[in-house]
C-alpha cells in the first residue's frame, strides 16, 4: 500500500474512522429494518477509504459538501455519533434539530457545508465555498463530494468550467461505486470520466478508492497546491457500495451479481485490507485492533440507545429557522 | 379591573338586536368560551362567548330587552372579589371597547372593534430634501452605497462588470470595486447561482444579477432547494445572505421565453423573501434592506420601469423595511392592490376613475414575502371593496392569494366578491395586437371596479 501519514497515531485515526463509519451505517441499517428509523437512507459501507483518505488530509477549517449517500463523510469529518443518531431519528439534539434528517446533515463546527440530496446539487455550493476563501484570502481548501451518477449533471461541467477559469481551490471527488442508482456507470457515462474534467485542463486522477494510504497520499499533495493557488483538481476514486442503492434496494440480482458483491467485500474491503496492512507492519496486533472496535460498537450501541430515548423537537420548532432574523 | 361586556355586532350591517337570554347570573365565575348569552337579530340567534375569566359583576340589560343598540355596555365583568357596586357609573366612563366572540361565527370581526393595525409611518421624515431619479439610478446607488457599507458584498452575473450590465445597472461599479468584487461570469445561471449560495454559507453576501429572471429558471434548484432551505434543513447552522435581481416580467415584443412574471412562483417559498418595487425610492429604499437582510432575497426589477423617473428621497442612508405596503393613493369606494409594473395600470386607473366620481385607494405592496395583509385589510375594511392587479398569470395569482386571505379575515367587509386583474392565460404573443391583449390594461382594472362597485 502507498505511504501517506506517516505516525502511528495517524494511521490509527484513520483505521478507527473507516471502522466508525462501517459501524455507524451497520447500525443506520439496523434502525432501518426494525422500523425505528423513518424514511430512506443510503449506505456508505463498502466506501469508507475515499471519506476518510480524503478528509484525513483536512483541517476543520477546510470544508466539505456531501450527498444523499453523507454518513461516511459526516463522520470522516469529524462528527459525533450521538448527535447524528439524533438526527436520522429526528430528535431534537441532531445536528439539525431533527429537521434535517439521514439526507441533509450538516456541521458547520468541522467544516461540513451539508449534504445535498439533490444529485449533483452541491457542486456550485462546494465551488462558491472556493471561491470565498479565494475573495477573502484564506488558505482553505473545499472538497465537493458526488457520485458517478452525477457526472451526469449539467451543473457539474458549469462550476468546473469557472473553477479553472478563476483558479479556485476545490477538489472534485467523484466516488464512483459502479452504480448510478440501479444502472450500471458505463451504461450512463460516455467515455471517459477524468477526460471530462481534463477538458476544462483541470489535473485529474484516477485512483483505488479502496486503499485509504493511496487516497490520502494524493489527497495530501493536492491540497497543498490549492493551498497555494493551483486549483482546482479532479479524483476520481474506484469504489464499490456494499447495500443497494438505498436501504430498501435488497433485491440487487437484476442489475448486480451476488459474485461481484462477494468479490468487493473479500478481496478488495478497505478495512481489511488496511487491518492486515497496520498488523503486518507492527503498528498494532490483532488484540488492539479487536479493542478498538469493540469499543466502537459500544459507542455506536450507547449512542443508539441515547437517540432512542432523547425527545423530539418541541411543536413549536416547526416555523423555526425558516428564515434568519 | 372591571371590563364592560359591550353588546356585539354579528354582522358588519348589525345596528341592534335583542338579548334574548342570559345563560350566568351576577356573581357567577366565568372562564374564556363560556356562553354568556343569546343574542337574536331578524336574521339568526347566536350564542355570545366570554373572551376573558372573572366574575359577573353585574347585569345592566335585562333579558329580553328589544332594540339594544351594538357596543352598548350589557354587563360587567371582574375579577374575583373586586367590589362593583358602583359598576354602572364605571360603564359610562369607560371608553375601551371589547371584543366578544359569538360561537357560530368566530372569525366575525365587528367594525367599530378592529383598530388598524398597519404600520403607517411615513418612509421618510417630512420635508425631506428630493431629488428626481430613474430606477435604474435607484437600483445602482443602492449597490454602490451597500458594496461600499459591507466588504463582503459582490455582484456577479453575465457582462455585469466590463459591459456594465445588459441594462446598465451595474455601471461604474467595475471602476468603483475592481474584478474581485464586480464578477463577469459565463452565460451559466445554474452554475453562478450555486457558486453564489456557497459563498453565502460562508458568509458572504452575493449580489446576483439574472440578465432577466427568464434565465434564473436554469438556477431554480439552487434558489430553492440550496439558498431557500439549509437554514431550515441544518436548523439553523448556516444560511443564504443573497440577492437575486434582474428584470422580471414582459418587456416589450420579446414574446414567451422573455416576457414572463414569477412573482408568485418565488412568493409561494417559504425562506426567501420577495421584493417587486415600483417607484425609485422603493427599487432602492427596498435593495438596501434587501442586501443588509440575511436571508435569500429575490428581487424583481421591470425593464420598462428602469428608465422611469420619480422623486427620491435625499438621505445618507435611506431603507425601507419589508412587509410595509405603500398607500399610493387614498380613497373611500374601493382598495385596488397592485405591486411592480402593476402600479402604473392600478395608478392610471383610479385617476380615471377619480373622473368618474369613484375615490379608490391604491396600495402598493412592494415586498410580496413578507406581505402586509394589515395594510390591506384596513384598508377593505374600509372601502368594503377590492380588486387586485398584477401582469403574472390568473391561476395561483398573488391576488388570488390575497383574495382568500381577505375573505378569511375580512368576509363581513365584503360587499362584493374581490375581483383579480391579472395577465391572459396564455405565452406572451409577439405580434403587437395580440401582446397588448395578453397583458393587463388600464380599462380592464376600471371595468373591474365598476363591477365591484355594482356600476
Amino acid at each position: 500500500m502507498a505511504k501517506a501519514k506517516t505516525n502511528t497515531e495517524d494511521y490509527l485515526r484513520m483505521y478507527r474512522q473507516m471502522v466508525r463509519i462501517r459501524t455507524f451505517e451497520d447500525n443506520a441499517n439496523q434502525l432501518y429494518l426494525s422500523a425505528k428509523m423513518p424514511g430512506l437512507t443510503h449506505m456508505y459501507s463498502g466506501e469508507e477509504a475515499v471519506a476518510v483518505g480524503i478528509c484525513e488530509a483536512l483541517t476543520d477549517d477546510d470544508r466539505i459538501t456531501s450527498t444523499h449517500r453523507g454518513h461516511g463523510h459526516c463522520v470522516a469529518k469529524g462528527a459525533e455519533f450521538k448527535e447524528m443518531f439524533c438526527e436520522l431519528l429526528g430528535k431534537e439534539e441532531g445536528y439539525c434539530r431533527g429537521k434535517g434528517g439521514s439526507m441533509h446533515i450538516a456541521d458547520q463546527s468541522h467544516g461540513n457545508l451539508g449534504a445535498n440530496a439533490i444529485v449533483g446539487g452541491s457542486m456550485g455550493i462546494a465551488t462558491g465555498s472556493a471561491l470565498r476563501s479565494k475573495m477573502l484570502g484564506h488558505d482553505d481548501v473545499t472538497v465537493c463530494f458526488f457520485g458517478d451518477g452525477a457526472t451526469a449533471q449539467g451543473l457539474l461541467y458549469e462550476v468546473m468550467n469557472m473553477a479553472a477559469l478563476w483558479n479556485l481551490p476545490v477538489i472534485y471527488a467523484c466516488e464512483n461505486n459502479g452504480y448510478s442508482e440501479y444502472t450500471k456507470t458505463e451504461e450512463i457515462a460516455a467515455g471517459s470520466i477524468t477526460a471530462r474534467a481534463e477538458a476544462f485542463g483541470i489535473e485529474a486522477f484516477k485512483i483505488d478508492g479502496q486503499d485509504v494510504l493511496a487516497v490520502n497520499e494524493l489527497t495530501q499533495k493536492l491540497v497543498a497546491r490549492c493551498r497555494k493557488g493551483e486549483g482546482p483538481f479532479f479524483i476520481e476514486l474506484e469504489t464499490y457500495r456494499y447495500h443497494g442503492h438505498h436501504v430498501g434496494d435488497i433485491n440487487r440480482e437484476y442489475y448486480r451479481s451476488k459474485d461481484e458483491e462477494k468479490d468487493w467485500k473479500e478481496n478488495r474491503d478497505p478495512i481489511i485490507r488496511f487491518r492486515g496492512w497496520l498488523v503486518e507492519q507492527g503498528i498494532a496486533s490483532e488484540e488492539e485492533i479487536e479493542a478498538m472496535n469493540a469499543e466502537i460498537e459500544k459507542d455506536a450501541t450507547e449512542a443508539v440507545a441515547y437517540a432512542e430515548a432523547a425527545k423530539y423537537p418541541d411543536v413549536s420548532e416547526v416555523d423555526m429557522h425558516v428564515y434568519a432574523d | 379591573m372591571a371590563t364592560e361586556i359591550l353588546m356585539p355586532a354579528l354582522s358588519p350591517t348589525m345596528e341592534e338586536g335583542t338579548l334574548a337570554k342570559w345563560l350566568v347570573k351576577e356573581g357567577d365565575t366565568v372562564n374564556s368560551g363560556d356562553i354568556l348569552a343569546e343574542i337574536e337579530t331578524d336574521k339568526a340567534t347566536m350564542e355570545f362567548e366570554a373572551v376573558d375569566e372573572g366574575v359577573i359583576g353585574k347585569i345592566l340589560v335585562e333579558e329580553g330587552t328589544e332594540g339594544v343598540k351594538v357596543n352598548t355596555p350589557i354587563a360587567v365583568i371582574g375579577e374575583e372579589g373586586e367590589d362593583m357596586s358602583n359598576a354602572e357609573t364605571a360603564s359610562d366612563a369607560a371608553t375601551e371597547t371589547k371584543e366578544e366572540v359569538t360561537k357560530d361565527q368566530p372569525m366575525a370581526q365587528q367594525p367599530a372593534a378592529v383598530p388598524a393595525k398597519a404600520d403607517r409611518s411615513p418612509d421618510w421624515p417630512e420635508g425631506t430634501e428630493m431629488t428626481t431619479m430613474t430606477v435604474r439610478e435607484a437600483l445602482n446607488t443602492a449597490m454602490v452605497e451597500e458594496m461600499e457599507r459591507d466588504d463582503g458584498v459582490f455582484l456577479m452575473g453575465e457582462e455585469v462588470a466590463e459591459y456594465q450590465g445588459a441594462y446598465k445597472i451595474s455601471q461604474g461599479l467595475l471602476d468603483k470595486f475592481g474584478e474581485k468584487r464586480v464578477i463577469d461570469t459565463p452565460i451559466t445561471e445554474h452554475g453562478f447561482a450555486g457558486i453564489a449560495v456557497g459563498a453565502a454559507f460562508g458568509g458572504l453576501k452575493p449580489i446576483v444579477e439574472f440578465m432577466t429572471f427568464n434565465f434564473a429558471m436554469q438556477a431554480i434548484d439552487q434558489i430553492i432547494n440550496s439558498a431557500a432551505k439549509t437554514l431550515y434543513m441544518s436548523g439553523g447552522q448556516m444560511g443564504a445572505p443573497m440577492v437575486f435581481r434582474g428584470p422580471n416580467g414582459a418587456a416589450a415584443r420579446v414574446a414567451a421565453q422573455h416576457s414572463q412574471d414569477y412573482a408568485a412562483w418565488y412568493a409561494h417559498i417559504p425562506g426567501l423573501k420577495v421584493v417587486m418595487p415600483y417607484t425609485a425610492a422603493d427599487a432602492k429604499g427596498l435593495l438596501k434592506s434587501a442586501i443588509r437582510d440575511p436571508n435569500p432575497v429575490i428581487f424583481l426589477e421591470n425593464e420598462i420601469l428602469y428608465g422611469r423617473s420619480f422623486e427620491v428621497p435625499v438621505l445618507d442612508d435611506f431603507t425601507i423595511p419589508f412587509g410595509k405596503a405603500r398607500i399610493a393613493r387614498e380613497g373611500k369606494d374601493v382598495t385596488i392592490v397592485s405591486f411592480g409594473i402593476g402600479m402604473s395600470y392600478a395608478m392610471e386607473a383610479a385617476e380615471k376613475l377619480a373622473e368618474e366620481g369613484v375615490d379608490a385607494e391604491v396600495i402598493d405592496l412592494r415586498t410580496l414575502r413578507p406581505l402586509d395583509y394589515d395594510t390591506v385589510l384596513d384598508s377593505v375594511r374600509k372601502t368594503n371593496r377590492m380588486v387586485t392587479v398584477e401582469e403574472g398569470w390568473p391561476v395561483g395569482a398573488i391576488g388570488n392569494h390575497l383574495s382568500a386571505h381577505v375573505m378569511t379575515h375580512a368576509f363581513d367587509y365584503l360587499d362584493a366578491p374581490v375581483l383579480n386583474v391579472c395577465g391572459k392565460d396564455v405565452p406572451m404573443p409577439y405580434a403587437a395586437n395580440l401582446e397588448r391583449h395578453a397583458l393587463v390594461t388600464t380599462d380592464e382594472v376600471i371595468e373591474a371596479v365598476n363591477q365591484v362597485t355594482y356600476r
